[in-house]
């Protein structure tokens, strides 16, 4: 066991599984020689030489179609998207190859790929680097996704969708990196793609999300239990799709009160299925209206310092909103 | 309160796993009616039977949705009814309209949601039985929450237990059947009164009675053409008659049997039969126990054709044609090859007289793996069967005539019949069908008077 960053985690994992399987490479924009943007990758090539951490064009198409192609000859390719803002050039490749082969080919062949992508604004990136693209993938069948928010869920989520057989878009939360640390066990462990995780007990409300605003939840929930007796029951989905139904709902039973909480904008995010799964399901134990704390819909992440802040969530925006529910 | 009496929606039930609609035939129930649970409240016709919808509460029919004759889909509110003893039971609406005069003393400042309860707090408190007018509200606007009843229910608050179980005990107390060895719930008052059953005819064609005319609709008065409603059955038969038509390349085969010894046989019991069985030892009972004897030796007539494969079906379950005046049903004499002779008029008499008196169940109709047809009991010498989609082979048997017939260069007065049999061509050939048809044959000529039927 060792404390490390996320980004630390994920490192770790990349690592852990090129020396277990040969068959495991990394592809992307600047992975090699500068280790990645955000430092990612640094270091592999140094370890695995340059044909299995290979720098790409800037071609995100391109970089997921290598990946897609090498996965179905029966390589295990991690292909990285610098910032998830950039990989909409890849969603064909994405939602019409990766998402289909294994049902197009009537289960002939199959893309183990895994796609990393950081998510996520807060870091005055402005409209091209702060995106949170989950919708546009969410929904698509064939494909699953995970967004983990601590450096545990990174290694042992980032484990399971390498050795995973069907694609896996893994969606790590940029604004995490450095922020985030905690224990991750040096040891070969992963996280099933496809539990929910419950982070928190509690008896007035129930909030549900994923990624980095799970750490605003958290904190508000301490804090609305010290100060007002508030206790929240808290649920990390982790696996954005399949979503893990029962566990949604075991988790809406237990108060009644639901508070769906994503960085992403509320319409049409994975919040309105979410909603959606409790309405069909929990009727009946519904005891406020179902509530979302998410950002605005608005067409970009502002770049402007208040303007970000006004979009963003925080512990602030989170917690008036569970506060609220506590008390309807 | 009546209109605030909690009224139960009646739904169109699934008869079976295919089914997705049934149209109502009549009502037996109308608007003020007294139901007692399981009573039937209304007819149903269905692709495929008849049927009656039993209600599943007492009370009293209140309202009638669908009508007479209307086509409603599996899961569709058919009626309500308000249910018996309602008004004794706790009313969640009724303490909700009396909230505002008597509002809890201890409550305090805005009370706007006072009388609002969320779906949560109407479950908990129906489940426990709690009167939501003695339960504080801490909620915004003075609402109950769902905490706020845990707690109460927690306190000891809850006013009473349900009481269904008590209710039940008490109707099973003074049910007129407690006593009978068959006590049986589903079972009315009406089916334990015997009445003596009305008298059906089994077989043949009672020239005496008059054909029931389908109702005839007249359109546009004084054209020379009258419409006829095509019946949901119709529909069904003429849709499977043109499925199997249009899917099965049928040919045909005939062979003649000499059933001179059958003839003999069943003069002699037949009397003897009838008095101590109760009912008729038919030429059909033997003719099945001889094509299902010939069905083992040659298994593959018990078959279905799936494109790629041909299954052949390890039980022999027999479909019998079975006429009424307008129609043709197929019921199906499950495992016919466990049966003898006896065990066959039985089953033959009582599909036939189900049929006629219209209360085949879906269960009387499934499963069927090869077809037969007596279409002797209406005088044919001759017949080319449609195949009951998706079978192998149907066969008939023909009217048994006294024929002069050469035997050993002599002539002689035998009692003939024909067999026909129409095959699915792209599973049976003609060598094969030959050699099941000569197997029928032999084992109807193989009666004797020494042959025993049980």
């Amino acid at each position: 066991m060792a404390v490390m960053e996320y980004i630390d985690a994920i490192r770790l994992a990349i690592k852990e599984e090129m020396e277990k399987d040969e068959s495991v490479f990394v592809l992307g924009e600047d992975v090699g020689v500068k280790g990645g943007v955000f430092t990612t990758t640094k270091g592999l090539l140094e370890q695995f030489g340059e044909e299995r951490v290979m720098d790409t064009p800037l071609a995100e198409s391109a970089i997921a179609g290598v990946a897609i192609g090498a996965a179905m000859v029966g390589m295990k390719p991690i292909a990285e998207m610098q910032y998830s803002d950039f990989m909409l050039p890849a969603t064909n490749q994405i939602i019409s190859e990766a998402a289909k082969i294994r049902y197009r080919s009537n289960n002939d062949w199959s893309c183990p790929v895994v796609v990393r992508a950081p998510i996520g604004g807060g870091i005055f990136g402005g409209l091209y680097h702060s995106q949170c693209p989950e919708s546009i993938f969410f929904g698509t069948p064939g494909l699953k996704i995970v967004a983990p928010f601590t450096a545990y869920d990174a290694k042992g989520l980032l484990k399971a969708a390498i050795q995973d057989p069907d694609p896996v878009l893994f969606f790590e939360n940029k604004k995490c990196y450095k922020m985030i640390q905690g224990d991750v066990p040096l040891d070969d462990y992963t996280v099933p793609i496809g539990e929910a995780n419950l982070l928190r007990e509690g008896a007035d409300i129930t909030v549900i999300g994923y990624s980095m605003p799970l750490h605003f939840c958290m904190q508000a929930a301490e804090e609305l239990e010290k100060e007002e007796g508030i206790t929240s029951h808290i649920l990390d989905l982790r696996t954005l799709q399949p979503l893990d139904r029962d566990s949604i709902i075991e988790a809406v039973r237990k108060t009644g009160k639901v508070l769906i909480v994503h960085e992403d904008n509320k319409t049409g995010g994975v919040g309105a299925e979410v909603a959606a799964i409790i309405s069909e399901e929990c009727l009946f134990d519904l005891d406020a209206p179902i509530m979302r704390c998410c950002s605005p819909d608005v067409p970009a992440m502002p770049i402007s310092p208040p303007m970000e802040k006004f979009y963003m969530l925080s512990k602030d925006k989170v917690k008036e909103a569970m506060r609220t529910l506590a008390i309807y | 309160m009546s209109e605030n009496q909690k009224l139960t929606d009646v739904v169109m039930p699934q008869l079976a796993e295919s089914l997705v609609s049934a149209t109502i035939a009549k009502w037996l129930k109308q608007p003020g009616d007294k139901v007692e649970q399981y009573e039937p409240i209304c007819e149903v016709i269905t692709d495929k039977v008849n049927a009656e919808i039993p209600s599943t509460i007492d009370g009293v029919m209140s309202e009638l949705i669908a009508e007479e004759g209307q086509n409603v889909a599996v899961g569709e509110v058919i009626c309500r009814m308000a249910a018996a003893g309602q008004t004794a039971a706790p009313v969640v609406n009724q303490q909700a309209q009396e909230v505002p005069a008597s509002a809890p003393t201890g409550a305090s400042g805005d009370q706007s949601m006072r009388s609002r309860y969320s779906p949560a707090v109407q479950s908990l408190a129906a489940e426990h039985g709690v009167n939501l007018n003695a339960v504080q509200g801490t909620g915004m606007g003075g609402r109950i929450t769902r905490k706020d009843l845990l707690a109460f229910v927690e306190n000891g608050g809850a006013a009473s237990q349900p009481q269904n179980t008590e209710v039940q005990g008490n109707q099973a107390a003074q049910s007129p059947f407690r006593d009978l060895p068959h006590a049986n719930p589903a079972v009315t008052p009406e089916q334990y009164i015997s009445k003596p059953p009305a008298p059906e005819r089994n077989s043949g064609l009672h020239m005496t009675e008059t054909p029931k005319i389908p109702p005839i609709e007249v359109e546009r008065g004084g054209e020379r053409e009258t419409l006829i409603d095509v019946t949901p059955l119709r529909n069904a038969i003429a849709t499977n008659m043109r499925q199997s038509v249009s899917e099965i390349p049928h040919a045909w085969t005939m062979v003649e049997v000499d059933v001179t010894n059958l003839v003999l046989l069943r003069n002699k019991l037949k009397d003897e039969f009838k008095r101590r069985e109760g009912y008729n030892l038919t030429y059909l009972a033997f003719f099945l126990k001889a094509v299902v004897n010939a069905i083992k030796d040659y298994p593959i007539m018990n078959s279905v054709w799936a494109v790629n494969k041909i299954i052949v079906k390890r039980d022999i379950n027999i479909s019998l044609a079975v006429g009424t005046e307008d129609s043709v049903m197929t019921p199906v004499i499950q495992r016919a090859d466990q049966k003898n002779i006896a065990g066959l008029a039985r089953e033959i008499e009582e599909l036939a007289t189900k049929t006629r008196q219209g209360k085949l169940k879906l269960e009387d109709m499934q499963g069927g793996t090869f077809t037969v047809n007596n279409t002797g009991s209406f005088g044919s010498i001759l017949s080319y069967p449609i195949i009951n989609y998706p079978q192998a082979a149907i066969l008939t048997f023909e009217s048994i005539v006294k024929r002069p017939v050469v035997i050993n260069d002599m002539i002689a007065v035998r009692s003939m019949a024909n067999i026909c049999l129409s095959l699915d061509h792209r599973i049976l050939d003609g060598v094969i069908c030959g050699r099941f048809l000569q197997r029928v044959k032999e084992n109807i000529e193989a009666y004797t008077l020494d042959t025993k039927v049980y």
